[in-house]
């Protein structure tokens, strides 16, 4: 539904202007809910800026549900429901006020009034709909920015750092709210926060000097952890350096880290080689030793690693 | 065009749900109230007509049209609005036109208010009401032309102070073309087509004919094309500092 090819913006002049996104090519089908991750900087806004047809790319080319936003951005912009960063609204307009000039924009007509009284009830906003927007709170405000960008019941949506601001129980709406519905439409929502990644994205993608440097599902991303299938265990009745030259026996053991011994428990992580899974040796080595087993945990990776590794490197 | 009508209304409904319209309106028509009755003596005078109001007219909107336009760009592009607008399914020519004329029509429904001047000379004699509605007409196309260059000028910044600073100093300019100011400022080394240019640009003078009753086709040109040519940059600016 969305198709970016060699999508580049450059800001200035093209020999001391800053090369923002550069070449990005990717495709997001319907059902898929992309998470866009990078640090600060990276690219993000400035894709979806192009996506949304607010910023017209320097060269490539980005086109929605088959309309190329350059060509015909009308299109595009009734088929997108885009949610700003920072959620914008106008200030001196009420919720209720607000989202009737949006139906209006968007030439609802009758269906109007049954949308804005839907999309109010999804984003619980009936307590403030009369109120002026510059009044609510961060949290309200976000929702009155996503009850704008789902009111037409776009096929895409397009979320920049959605749940930015917001308290845990906000962020926990905002998720059930992507998560109830992913599936019928192809979502894009860029993040720095990778939990989230976790909790609502079925693929995620890392961006970075305005390149993609990675992309995958998120257990995919999380496996080029250097921790993935890393096994802790804590036992009793062990010596600790006997514990780890054990350990690093086992064939697919890569090394082992954090080993130490205190009242007499040893702890230590096992780190798996590319490939292998450990648990089941570390645990059949447990019970030859005779060990008192308190603990055993298997890691999976941490996409705050891999986000770290990959964004920093060159 | 698409979207201007919904933009158009929004905006019309904005300067009513603040209190910026009810100062504006009270402020123009008391100070054509003073301007027409304390300095345009217009009881002293013994002439039913409305000159001393249109006469001072120009020099009113002056200083109260840069304050409606300075906030026409400037205000979406500092509170971050202008990206949610212009990525709604409106065209950028839509977004630009609509908001010129809700700025016009509020400006428009201020100059009508002052209909209780054109009540009184028509109470206190027999004054020509043709002349008096070609002014009218002649004014509510100033008013355009300094909106338009308001507009274009609110699109280049963030800031509504420079906004209205920059507006009031280029409808100034606009306003005295026809007169030494600004014609010395070119004389000497200006050739002379380009003088006569200058000063044909003048607000002033064509307004003058349009006080005098005459509404012809080239002031409607003059304005028209006017209007045309800044609402032009205005979109031209937008889509040049929206990156920004």
């Amino acid at each position: 539904m969305i198709e970016l090819n060699s999508l580049t913006k450059r800001f200035g002049s093209p020999s001391t202007g800053i090369l923002a996104v550069d070449g990005v090519t990717l495709k997001v089908d319907k059902g898929e809910v992309l998470g866009f991750l990078g640090p600060n900087g990276a690219g993000k806004s400035t894709t979806m800026k192009m996506v949304t047809g607010f910023l017209t790319p320097t060269s490539g080319s980005a086109s929605v549900c088959g309309h190329d936003v350059v060509k015909a951005p009308i299109a595009v912009k009734e088929r997108i429901g885009y949610l700003p960063e920072g959620a914008p609204a106008y200030p001196d307009m009420t919720p209720e006020s607000f989202l009737s000039f949006c139906a209006q924009v968007r030439k609802m007509g009758d269906r109007a009034e049954a949308r804005i009284a839907h999309v109010v009830e999804r984003v619980q906003l009936s307590g403030v709909l009369r109120q002026p927007i510059e009044t609510l709170s961060k949290g309200f405000k976000r929702r009155v920015g996503l009850a704008q960008a789902i009111l037409h019941d776009p096929e895409v949506l397009i979320l920049d750092e959605p749940t930015d601001g917001l308290d845990p129980n906000q962020k926990h709406e905002v998720r059930a709210l992507i998560r109830e519905m992913a599936g019928k439409k192809a979502i894009v929502l860029s993040t720095h926060i990778l939990e989230e990644v976790e909790a609502v994205c079925t693929r995620a993608i890392i961006i970075a000097r305005g390149r993609v440097i990675a992309d995958g599902t998120p257990a995919q991303l999380a496996a080029r952890s250097r921790v993935h299938n890393a096994v802790t265990i804590a036992v009793r009745g062990a010596d600790k350096d006997q514990m780890v030259g054990e350990l690093k026996r086992i064939t697919g053991v890569r090394d082992v880290d954090h080993a130490r011994q205190d009242n007499g428990l040893c702890r230590a992580t096992a780190i798996a080689k590319h490939g292998h899974t450990i648990a089941g040796e570390v645990s059949a080595l447990v019970k030859a030793r005779g060990w008192g087993l308190e603990e055993l945990r298997v890691e999976h990776g941490r996409l705050d690693e891999v986000f770290r590794d990959i964004t920093q490197s060159k | 065009m698409q979207g201007w009508y919904p933009i158009f209304k929004r905006e019309l409904a904005g300067y009513f749900v603040t209190p910026v319209a009810y100062i504006f309106i009270v402020i123009f028509l008391l100070l054509a109230g003073v301007f027409t009755f304390q300095l345009g003596r217009l009881f002293e005078r013994g002439q039913a007509d409305l000159r001393p109001f249109f006469d001072f007219l120009p020099w009113l909107y002056l200083f109260l049209i840069p304050a409606v336009s300075m906030r026409l760009w400037a205000e979406e592009r500092r509170g971050g609005t202008i990206e949610l607008l212009l990525t709604l399914p409106v065209s950028q020519w839509g977004a630009v036109l609509g908001k010129f004329l809700a700025a016009w029509a509020f400006t428009g429904l201020a100059l009508v208010l002052t209909f209780p001047l054109w009540i009184t000379v028509n109470y206190l004699g027999d004054p020509d009401n043709g002349v008096i509605v070609g002014s009218y007409i002649g004014g509510l196309l100033m008013a355009g032309g300094f909106l338009a260059i308001g507009s274009c000028v609110s699109a280049a910044t963030k800031s509504q102070v420079i906004a209205f600073v920059i507006s009031l100093m280029i409808c100034l300019g606009f306003l005295l073309a026809g007169f030494s100011p600004v014609l010395d400022f070119f004389k000497g080394w200006a050739p002379s087509w380009l003088i006569e240019a200058v000063s044909s640009f003048s607000f002033l003078s064509r307004f003058d004919g349009l006080g005098k009753g005459v509404v012809t086709l080239r002031d409607l040109v003059f304005f028209g094309s006017l209007i045309g040519v800044f609402l032009y940059g205005a979109g031209i600016v937008i889509e040049m500092k929206k990156a920004e």
